[in-house]
């Protein structure tokens, strides 16, 4: 894909931030007065994710100024493992010892890597391929997203199992496999897990202007090459949604039951 | 005939039931009796194989671990006293509806349950509907099969529980049929009881001309 890119943009002041910065002071407040208890972990959140993006700002500056392969797998990877967190944070119920973090971590690192690879390698082909510009923002994209269709089908997985044990336990008993009797909560774990893209997909640019095409506008970009650079990752996004969910949610109804086809609740432990 | 020598089922921070040994003929029906809470239910989900368990449990002389699973479960069909629901509809969970519609009416029930939703039936009208769905599983001819029944008429009336007991009494009258009921009610064990009365207590279970000897 090639298209010319305008690099004049309005470029923003500390002090700007600073001006916006006063929106989720008045939030904090907002708490207070309401008594909703969230202002501390609002304002821990406003100042994690400042701390975080001009972090990560640095560490892109660095990737994109020395080319290295080797430095921009690794933040990839270092980017897959922190989401890992997140799914595994966002769970009700978690499958007991490394389980927990290493089905959603496994999940996103198939899912993610490979939409990335096949967006880098045969639409975008930027030159390197792995050229750290075009591949992490590609990769944050994607696992942003991946990581919400991982955690939702999970989470809707175990919660469903749990709560369906007779409706699956009855059908273990007729003698169906391990499959069939999980079958509606898989395919309502999958549902779930699918449905923040296909809200997405269905609303863009016309309920909201997405968060990529929004950027590139601000940045200079055409409209129209906004656009397209936005459809591209909105088919990512549902690729990769789709990839990292089966995988979690079929791996995640695999370790809830066993080889001789019984439900496995015992391996769930609750969420502290 | 069904075959348990030394089943033990542990349960992570509870009691261990077991070792049980007990054999239930063809042809026979065998009552376990015993207070609430004393593993009844669990014994009967770890021969169908629901609950990891140790010990050896076979039909016709074929341990279960030489069977796949589903195939065991097809032979030794769990009846539990709450039995599960996964569809909207009543008839989703019949894999043969002409049987069902025949043998409902032996259970106090029409045809018709089979069009209602699962919403609207009561407990009582789910537990007949979940006997039946066990006793229509499709079977081979001449094949093997023994019903594990929970409780099977907690939620009956006097009139629905004595036609359940003469339909349990039916099966049980086919040579390739045996049946172990698990019930409170010492009358219906003593009517039903072809094979004998077993008593859980403590974990293991005990004959019950045993248990009344001095």
């Amino acid at each position: 894909m090639t298209a010319t890119v305008e690099t004049s943009y309005v470029a923003l002041a500390w002090s700007d931030l600073a001006i916006a910065s006063v929106l989720v002071i008045l939030n904090a407040g907002l708490s207070l007065w309401l008594g909703l208890g969230v202002e501390r972990r609002l304002l821990v959140a406003a100042t994690r994710m400042v701390v975080q993006l001009l972090l990560m700002a640095m560490v892109l500056e660095w990737l994109f100024a020395h080319h290295a392969p080797e430095w921009t797998l690794l933040a990839a990877t270092v980017m897959v493992l922190f989401a890992g967190r997140e799914v595994m944070a966002r769970q009700d119920r978690r499958l007991g010892g490394w389980w927990s973090y290493g089905l959603g971590t496994g999940a996103m690192l198939l899912a993610s890597f490979l939409v990335t690879l096949f967006a880098l390698t045969t639409q975008v082909r930027p030159d390197p391929w792995y050229d750290a510009r075009y591949a992490l923002p590609l990769l944050g994209m994607v696992l942003g997203n991946t990581m919400n269709g991982v955690s939702i089908g999970l989470n809707t997985l175990t919660t469903l199992a749990s709560r369906d044990r007779a409706a699956i336990e009855g059908r273990l008993s007729l003698g169906a496999t391990r499959w069939v009797a999980l079958r509606h909560v898989t395919r309502h774990a999958l549902r779930t897990g699918l449905i923040s893209i296909i809200n997405a997909m269905a609303g863009a640019g016309l309920v909201f202007i997405p968060g990529m095409m929004t950027g590139q506008i601000l940045a200079g970009a055409a409209p129209p090459d906004a656009a397209k650079y936005q459809i591209l990752i909105m088919f990512l996004i549902a690729g990769g949604t789709a990839i990292g969910a089966l995988s979690a949610v079929m791996l995640g109804a695999w370790r809830l039951t066993d080889a001789r086809h019984r439900l496995r609740l015992d391996r769930l432990t609750a969420s502290t | 005939m069904l075959s348990i020598r030394g089943l033990i089922r542990r349960i992570p921070d509870g009691p261990t039931i077991g070792p049980a040994d007990l054999d239930v003929p063809d042809g026979r029906t065998v009552a376990i009796m015993g207070p609430s809470g004393s593993g009844k239910s669990v014994l009967l989900r770890a021969i169908a194989d629901l609950d990891p368990a140790d010990g050896a449990v076979s039909l016709d002389g074929i341990d279960r671990s030489a069977m796949d699973a589903p195939a065991w479960r097809r032979r030794v069909v769990y009846v539990a006293a709450d039995a599960g629901w996964w569809d909207d509809m009543v008839a989703a969970h019949f894999a043969d509806r002409d049987a069902a519609a025949a043998l409902l009416p032996r259970v106090n029930l029409t045809a018709d349950a089979l069009d209602w939703p699962v919403q609207r039936l009561s407990s009582g009208e789910r537990q007949r509907l979940a006997l039946v769905r066990a006793i229509t599983l499709p079977r081979p001819p001449g094949e093997a099969r023994v019903y594990l029944f929970d409780e099977p008429t907690a939620a009956l009336d006097a009139e629905s529980a004595g036609r359940v007991e003469s339909l349990i009494a039916t099966l049980s009258q086919d040579d390739r049929t045996a049946v172990l009921l698990v019930t409170h009610d010492a009358a219906q064990a003593r009517r039903l009881a072809s094979g004998g009365v077993v008593h859980l207590r403590d974990g293991t279970l005990i004959p019950l001309s045993e248990e009344a000897a001095p």
